[in-house]
C-alpha cells in the first residue's frame, strides 16, 4: 500500500444501510401524537400543558440520573425517554397535580424500564407502569376529571395542578365524568361525533379519536407501525363488545362507542404497538391484539373500573415472551413434503 | 379488467416473500458499453479463486506462458483449472494476500510487453459428441466457476446423480446487488452468446424449458433477448420484481416457478438447474471457440471512482490499476469494495488482484461508509419483515450475542444464506448477519473439531 493511497476500512458485509434510524422512528411516533397533544392542550387548557411537561420531566430526569455519564446525550437524543413521558402524560387527566406525574414519570422509567436493563429489555410498557402506579397510589387524583369550562379559561389553571407534592389537592376545577364513566355508572351514552372530534372528559390525550386515527395513519404510511396490533385489537374490542350488544343492548354500548371511548385508540395505537413489548411476528401480533381487545371489553364491563385499556395491554405484555416463542414464522423450506 | 387483474396477480407471483428495496444506482453504468481493460505489467492469480480445493501449478517460476495456456490443474471434484490471463514468464509460485485479506498460494506473471497477447485457442470436440462425464471434465477445463457470487466450480452443477431428470434450465439474469451491472451488459452485448450457452445446456441437459429471469429494472435485456429468441426454442424471459436477494437461487426459482425448495435439497433434486447469466456466456465461449476463463466483467462504480465504467479485465490485473483506467478514485474515498455492497468484501490493499468472483469494484465514500452509533434491539420487527428465509434474525442476534450457539441451531441458523438484508434494514444498527456469521462458524469449527 503505498503512501497516497486512501485510509481504507474493512469491514464485513453487507456495507449499505438503510437510512431509517431507531431515533427517526421515535420523532415520527412524536410527530403522530402532535396533532393530538395539541388538542387535548386547547381542550383542557394550560394546565394539560403543566401536566405533560411534569411527566416528561419526570421520565427525562430519571433516565439521566441513572444513565454512566458517558452514554447521557445518547440517551437522551434516542428520544425513547421523551416518548415514555408524552404518552404517560396524555393518558393522565388534566387537573392531575403536577408532582404526581413527575412522580409518575420517575416510575415509569425507573420501574418501567431502567431496572430492566434499559430500552429494549423491558417486559411492561414503561408508560402505562408508570399509570398503573398513579392510579394505585392516587385513585382519586387518577379519576377526579376537570373540564374547561368555556374559551376564555385556557390560561386559567386548576389549583390542584399546582398543588403541593404531598398535601391535600382540593378539586376546585369544574368536573365532569368521562363517557366510560357515564356510560358505567349512570347507563349514560355520549353522542358519538363528540367521542370522535374529542369535545368530553377524559385524559389529556386519549379524547380526540379523529386526530389519534390520523397520526396513526401518518405512522403507516411512515412504516414505523405494525399495523395488525391496532387493527387486531380494534377488531376485537368491536366484534366482542357487539357480541354483548346483541345480547343485551340496554345494557351493554355498541361497538363503535367501546373504540371512540376511553383510551383505547390511544392504546391500540400507540402503546400497544411499542414494539419492545408486542411480539415480533406477524401472527403474534394477531393474537396479541385480539387479547388485548377480549381483556378490554372484559375489564370495562365487568371490573370495578369504567376503563380497562391499561390492564389489559400490561397484561398481554406479560404474555409476550410466550406468544413470541411459539409463534415464529414457518422457516423458509422448512416442512415441505417430498415426492 | 380480466387482463388488469391477470397483470396483477403476475406482479404478485414473480416474486418471493420479505426482502428489502435499497436504491440499485445502477443508473451509473447501466447505458455504458463494455470496454477492455488494456494488459499491466504483473498479474496475481490465486489458486483458490473458487469455492473448493485449491488448484496445482502446472507451471514451474521462469517458465514462458502464453495468453490462454493452463496454468494450474484441478486438484479434486470440487476444484478447477486456472489459465494465463497473458503472455509472459511466470516469476513466482508463492504466498500473496488475496483480496480478502488472507494469504493464499497464487501465481504471479510477468507480461511480455511486445507479446501479441492473441489468444491461441485449443480445439475442443463438439459438445455433442461428448458422454455426460466427458462434459463434465471438458467443463472442468475451462476455468469457469458460478459468476453470480459464489464462484462454485460450473462442472460441479453438470454432474448429475443418477436418475436425475432436468426439466427446467434458469438463466439468472436477476443481478439484484445494487450499483452491478455487468450480468445486464452481458445480456445486451452478448444476447448471441447467452442465447447459445442455453441452447448447449438445454441440449445436453434435455431441459424442457429455459426461463431466464431478470429484475424489471433491466428492460433493455429483457427486450434484446426476447427479440433474439426464435419460435422454435422454448426458451421464457421473465421480469422479475426489483428487490434484493431476487437472484438468491432459491428466492429465484421461489419467483419463477412457485416452488418451495425444501431446506437440504438442491435445485437439481426437484429438476432444476440454475446458472447466471455470464456464468451461461462464458460456457459457450469455451465449449464454441475453447476460450478459457481468463477474463472478468467487472463493474466499477460507485462515488469515489471518477469514471464508472463495465470493464473487461484480465483476470490477475491489480485493483489500482483497474481504478488507474476509470480515472483514480476521489480523495475522499473510504472504502473499496470486491463484489457487490450486499454480499462483496472490502479490500484492505488497492495492490488485491481481480479474481474470478470480483463482480465488481466500488468505491464508497464518507456518505457511504457512515453508520449511526449501535442501539439496543427494540424488536421493531423489520428484520422479521426482511428475511427472506422467514427467520428471526432478532432473537439470533441477541442469542449470538448471549454466544447461546446451539439454540441459534435449533431455531435453524443453518438455513441463513448470509445475504444481509436483517443488517441492512435495522434502524438499531445491529450487525446482525455479522454476527450470525461468527456463530455459523463456531458452529461448524465445533462440529468438526467433535467428531
Amino acid at each position: 500500500m503505498s503512501a497516497k493511497d486512501p485510509r481504507l476500512l474493512v469491514r464485513p458485509a453487507p456495507l449499505l444501510k438503510q437510512s431509517l434510524t431507531t431515533s427517526m422512528a421515535m420523532r415520527d411516533v412524536v410527530l403522530a401524537l402532535a396533532p393530538a397533544t395539541l388538542a387535548g392542550i386547547w381542550l383542557f387548557g394550560l394546565g394539560a400543558l403543566l401536566v405533560l411537561s411534569a411527566s416528561i420531566a419526570g421520565c427525562l430526569l430519571t433516565e439521566w440520573a441513572f444513565s454512566p455519564p458517558d452514554e447521557r446525550r445518547a440517551k437522551m437524543r434516542d428520544g425513547s425517554g421523551f416518548i415514555t413521558g408524552l404518552l404517560l402524560g396524555l393518558t393522565l387527566p388534566p387537573g392531575l397535580p403536577m408532582w404526581m406525574a413527575f412522580l409518575g414519570g420517575v416510575v415509569a422509567i425507573g420501574l418501567g424500564k431502567l431496572i430492566w436493563g434499559g430500552l429494549g429489555y423491558n417486559l411492561f410498557n414503561p408508560a402505562l407502569v408508570g399509570r398503573a402506579f398513579l392510579l394505585g397510589t392516587f385513585p382519586v387524583a387518577m379519576t377526579s376529571w376537570s373540564v374547561r369550562s368555556d374559551v376564555t379559561s385556557f390560561f386559567d389553571v386548576p389549583g390542584s395542578i399546582l398543588a403541593f407534592p404531598f398535601m391535600h389537592p382540593g378539586y376546585d376545577g369544574v368536573s365532569a365524568a368521562t363517557p366510560l364513566g357515564l356510560m358505567k355508572f349512570q347507563d349514560q351514552s355520549t353522542p358519538l361525533w363528540d367521542l370522535v372530534i374529542g369535545n368530553t372528559g377524559g385524559s389529556i390525550g386519549e379524547t380526540s379519536g379523529l386526530l389519534l386515527i390520523l397520526g396513526g395513519v401518518f405512522l403507516l404510511v411512515r412504516r414505523d407501525l405494525d399495523w395488525r396490533i391496532p387493527a387486531s385489537t380494534l377488531l376485537a374490542t368491536a366484534v366482542f363488545s357487539l357480541v354483548l350488544f346483541l345480547v343485551d343492548a340496554e345494557r351493554f354500548p355498541g361497538p363503535l362507542f367501546s373504540i371512540f371511548s376511553g383510551g383505547l385508540l390511544l392504546g391500540a395505537i400507540y402503546m400497544a404497538t411499542d414494539p419492545v413489548t408486542s411480539p415480533m411476528t406477524p401472527w403474534g401480533a394477531w393474537i396479541f391484539g385480539i387479547g388485548v381487545g377480549l381483556l378490554v371489553v372484559l375489564i370495562r364491563v365487568f371490573g370495578g373500573f369504567p376503563e380497562g385499556v391499561m390492564y389489559a395491554i400490561l397484561l398481554m405484555n406479560a404474555a409476550t415472551p410466550l406468544i413470541d416463542r411459539y409463534l415464529q414464522p414457518r422457516v423458509f423450506g422448512k416442512g415441505i413434503k417430498t415426492e | 379488467m380480466a387482463l388488469k387483474t391477470k397483470a396483477l396477480a403476475t406482479l404478485f407471483r414473480r416474486s418471493f416473500a420479505h426482502g428489502v428495496h435499497p436504491n440499485d444506482h445502477k443508473v451509473l453504468t447501466a447505458e455504458l458499453p463494455v470496454q477492455r481493460m488494456p494488459f499491466v505489467g504483473r498479474y496475481v492469480l490465486p489458486l483458490n479463486q473458487h469455492l473448493g480445493v485449491p488448484a496445482k501449478p502446472v507451471v514451474m517460476p521462469g517458465q514462458r506462458v502464453h495468453r490462454g495456456q493452463r496454468i494450474a490443474e484441478p486438484a479434486a471434484f470440487v476444484s478447477t483449472s486456472l489459465h494465463s490471463p497473458v503472455t509472459g514468464w511466470v516469476r513466482a509460485i508463492g504466498r500473496r494476500r488475496a483480496p480478502g485479506g488472507q494469504f493464499s498460494q497464487a501465481i504471479e506473471i510477468e507480461a511480455d510487453p511486445y507479446a501479441t497477447q492473441r489468444l491461441d485457442v485449443e480445439h475442443l470436440p463438439s459438445w455433442r459428441s461428448l458422454s455426460p462425464d466427458e462434459f463434465v471434465s471438458v467443463l472442468q477445463d475451462s476455468g469457469i466457476v458460478g459468476l453470480g457470487g459464489a464462484a462454485l466450480p460450473a462442472h460441479v452443477k453438470y454432474s448429475l446423480r443418477e436418475g436425475v431428470r432436468i426439466k427446467y434450465l434458469i438463466a439468472n439474469g436477476a443481478e439484484c446487488e445494487p450499483y452491478l451491472t455487468n450480468d445486464h451488459r452481458v445480456m445486451v452485448e452478448r444476447t448471441d452468446a447467452l442465447l447459445r450457452g442455453i441452447e448447449i445446456l438445454q441440449t445436453r441437459l434435455g431441459a424442457e424449458e429455459t426461463i431466464i429471469g431478470i429484475e424489471r429494472n433491466k428492460p433493455d435485456a429483457i427486450e434484446s433477448l426476447r427479440r433474439r429468441i426464435r419460435s422454435g426454442q422454448s426458451i421464457r424471459v421473465e421480469p422479475l420484481r426489483v428487490k434484493y436477494p431476487q437472484g438468491d437461487s432459491k428466492m429465484m426459482i421461489k419467483s419463477l416457478l412457485g416452488i418451495e425448495v425444501p431446506a437440504g435439497l438442491h435445485a437439481a433434486d426437484l429438476g432444476i438447474i440454475m446458472n447466471n447469466v455470464s456464468t451461461i456466456a462464458a460456457i459457450a465461449d469455451w465449449l464454441d471457440s475453447g476460450m478459457p476463463y481468463i477474463d472478468r466483467m467487472v463493474t466499477v462504480s460507485g462515488p469515489g471512482v471518477e469514471r464508472p465504467s463495465n470493464l473487461v479485465v484480465p483476470l490477475g490485473t491489480p485493483v489500482r490499476e483497474v481504478l488507474r483506467f476509470c480515472g483514480g478514485l476521489s480523495p475522499d474515498t473510504r472504502e473499496v469494495i470486491m463484489g457487490g455492497p450486499m454480499m462483496g468484501t472490502p479490500i484492505a490493499s488497492l495492490d488485491a488482484p481481480v479474481i474470478k468472483s470480483s463482480s465488481g469494484i466500488l468505491a464508497f465514500t464518507a456518505a457511504e461508509t457512515a453508520r449511526p452509533r449501535e442501539y439496543p434491539c427494540i424488536r421493531c420487527g423489520r428484520c422479521v419483515e426482511a428475511c427472506p428465509y422467514f427467520l428471526n434474525p432478532s432473537r439470533l442476534a441477541r442469542l449470538a450475542k448471549a454466544r447461546m450457539y446451539e439454540e441459534m441451531k435449533r431455531i435453524q441458523v443453518t438455513e441463513c444464506v448470509e445475504c444481509g438484508s436483517c443488517t441492512y434494514s435495522c434502524p438499531s444498527g445491529i450487525p446482525i448477519v455479522q454476527l450470525i456469521r461468527t456463530a455459523k462458524r463456531a458452529l461448524r469449527s465445533h462440529k468438526r473439531g467433535g467428531s
